[in-house]
């Protein structure tokens, strides 16, 4: 069978593709040879659609690659096709879109996690060289890995260009990679990584070779647990999976201590001001003139967007406009979008003060394994938002982390979260593959 | 809200969303239990260094046009402005 019926197959059972490419090409060697690559659907591809999940982007065929994209490509990968996501990364369970959305491959009665869901599921289940571009704003990353029982990579804000990324929250949104191994997604990660004239936001530090961390020694690495990880909410069986992580650090020479992050219950709060706010002014841009979905030009300026925006957004998206909106409203502002900045930088020092004394965190990713579709129709919003509550503090503060799958519970996949310092993806592959369960 | 937002609501999505995001922006409220007297905001989470390229003329080689179904001599067509 083809890779490309492959593609397919996976797609017909699992849904985890909005887009399969219609043939395969890859240009020669490099380090990506012989590999194939799916990219999350709000990761432009040249001559592919792309969406970014939502109905606003219906139509949209980029006429260039992501920067990303294009360090693949020349590394010698095929681009396999656009994976399912949550409507512009707007969920943790990848319901929130109307286009595909993926099944868990350990149960398909349950959710691969979101927003990269169809990333996850593709990297599970390909039986053949595959690689994942997936892309976090506030746990998109390590979610999905977590629920799908596989490797995923989030590196520091700015460790990778965001140039061609159908963007979400512009000082939140970090692309990354997935893999079925640690060293699988480390290679994938220092491809990605590095300087981009077209992103003046990308860190100028060299870029290692994340691959050769993988598997080096961890002993004498110091391994901090941050006890507020471990709290209320928190499922029993994920934490014991976790701690069984924990111990194999310990097991290979690691020094493992307990730590405390104050400031992680107000994360959540901060996290979704901020990226609702900048959600909300980075989805001014779609008034269906330009690209995606257009209606026929009937009407003033504000009744062609309106109605455009009316039908081009879904119900999530609608609910983070509107609550950015009035976010940073005049009378509003201080209470919510600076108060939440501010707070922001509370959990940036708590993270800066934290790694003066270790090297790398670890915790569980989700507080539970993934749910079953009919549990989660049951959820209101904010119960959504509820569940990225280990999540959004490294992604609000920008530090680099990776989900490994480290064990089972109720018969489902348990990641186990590594966070490391800013720059400290060395560190971080190195203690996930000590870490692994293999 | 929703008119600032350029957004046509439903009467049935506006009940909705209202009862949803009382709900919400009173969870947020959590934060005024921090204290952030002096303290910065972070726009971003790191500090960013100034980096300076080259100044010289480029052209992008796609067709900018490509993917509007508005267009007219080169140019969007956009709706009447009133």
């Amino acid at each position: 069978m083809s890779m490309l019926e492959q593609a397919h197959r996976i797609n017909q059972r699992y849904r985890a593709f909005n887009h399969v490419a219609e043939s395969l090409e890859a240009e020669g060697g490099g380090r990506l040879a012989g590999f194939h690559v799916s990219v999350k659907d709000n990761v432009c591809v040249k001559g592919m659609p792309s969406t970014a999940g939502s109905k606003v982007l219906e139509g949209y065929t980029p006429p260039f690659d992501a920067t990303v994209v294009a360090k693949c490509r020349l590394e010698g990968a095929a681009i396999l096709g656009k994976t399912a996501q949550d409507e512009f990364g707007f969920g943790t369970f990848n319901v929130n879109t109307p286009y595909s959305i993926p099944l868990n491959p350990h149960d398909t009665g349950r959710s691969p996690g979101g927003s990269s869901g169809g990333a996850a599921v593709v990297t599970a289940v390909a039986d053949f060289p595959h690689l994942a571009i997936a892309e976090s704003t506030g746990g998109s990353i390590s979610c999905p890995a977590s629920f799908c029982g596989v490797v995923g990579v989030t590196p520091t804000y700015g460790r990778t260009s965001r140039w061609g990324l159908i963007d979400y929250a512009n000082s939140l949104d970090k692309i990354g990679c997935m893999g079925k191994t640690v060293r699988d997604a480390a290679l994938l990660l220092s491809v990605i990584s590095g300087p981009d004239r077209y992103d003046s936001t990308v860190l100028h530090a060299p870029v290692e070779d994340y691959g050769a961390q993988a598997g080096e020694p961890v002993e004498g690495l110091r391994v901090g647990v941050p006890k507020e990880y471990f709290g209320e909410g928190v499922d029993q069986g994920v934490s014991d999976v976790v701690w069984g992580g924990v111990k194999r650090l310990e097991d290979q020479g690691a020094e493992v201590r307990e730590v405390s992050l104050p400031f992680t219950r107000y994360s959540l709060s901060s996290y979704y001001i901020i990226a609702m706010a900048e959600a909300s002014t980075n989805l001014a841009k779609y008034c269906g003139l330009r690209y995606g979905l257009q209606l026929p030009l009937v009407g003033s300026f504000d009744e062609y967007f309106s109605a455009v925006r009316s039908v081009g957004f879904g119900d999530e998206a609608k609910r983070r406009i509107i609550l950015g909106t009035y976010a940073r409203m005049a009378g509003y502002r201080d209470a919510y979008y600076l108060k939440a900045l501010k707070v922001r930088t509370r959990v940036i020092e708590d993270f800066r003060r934290v790694y003066r004394d270790v090297d790398v965190l670890a915790a569980p990713t989700m507080p539970v394994v993934a749910p079953r579709f009919d549990e989660i129709a049951d959820m209101e919003p904010i119960q959504h938002y509820m569940m990225d509550i280990l999540t959004v503090a490294p992604n609000l503060a920008g530090v680099p982390m990776v989900s490994v799958p480290c064990g089972e519970s109720h018969g489902m996949p348990v990641g186990l979260h590594i966070m490391a310092d800013y720059l400290g993806e060395g560190d971080m592959i190195r203690a996930a593959t000590a870490a692994e369960a293999s | 809200m929703a008119e600032a937002a350029r957004l046509n609501l439903t009467d049935e999505e506006l009940e909705r969303y209202q009862k949803q995001l009382k709900v919400i922006l009173e969870a947020f409220r959590m934060l005024d239990e921090v204290d952030t007297e002096g303290v910065e905001p972070s726009f971003h989470p790191i500090e960013l260094e100034d980096v300076l390229r080259d100044d010289e003329p480029s052209r992008w080689s796609w067709d900018p046009l490509a993917n509007s179904m508005h267009k007219e001599d080169g140019y969007f067509r956009g709706p009447r402005i009133q």
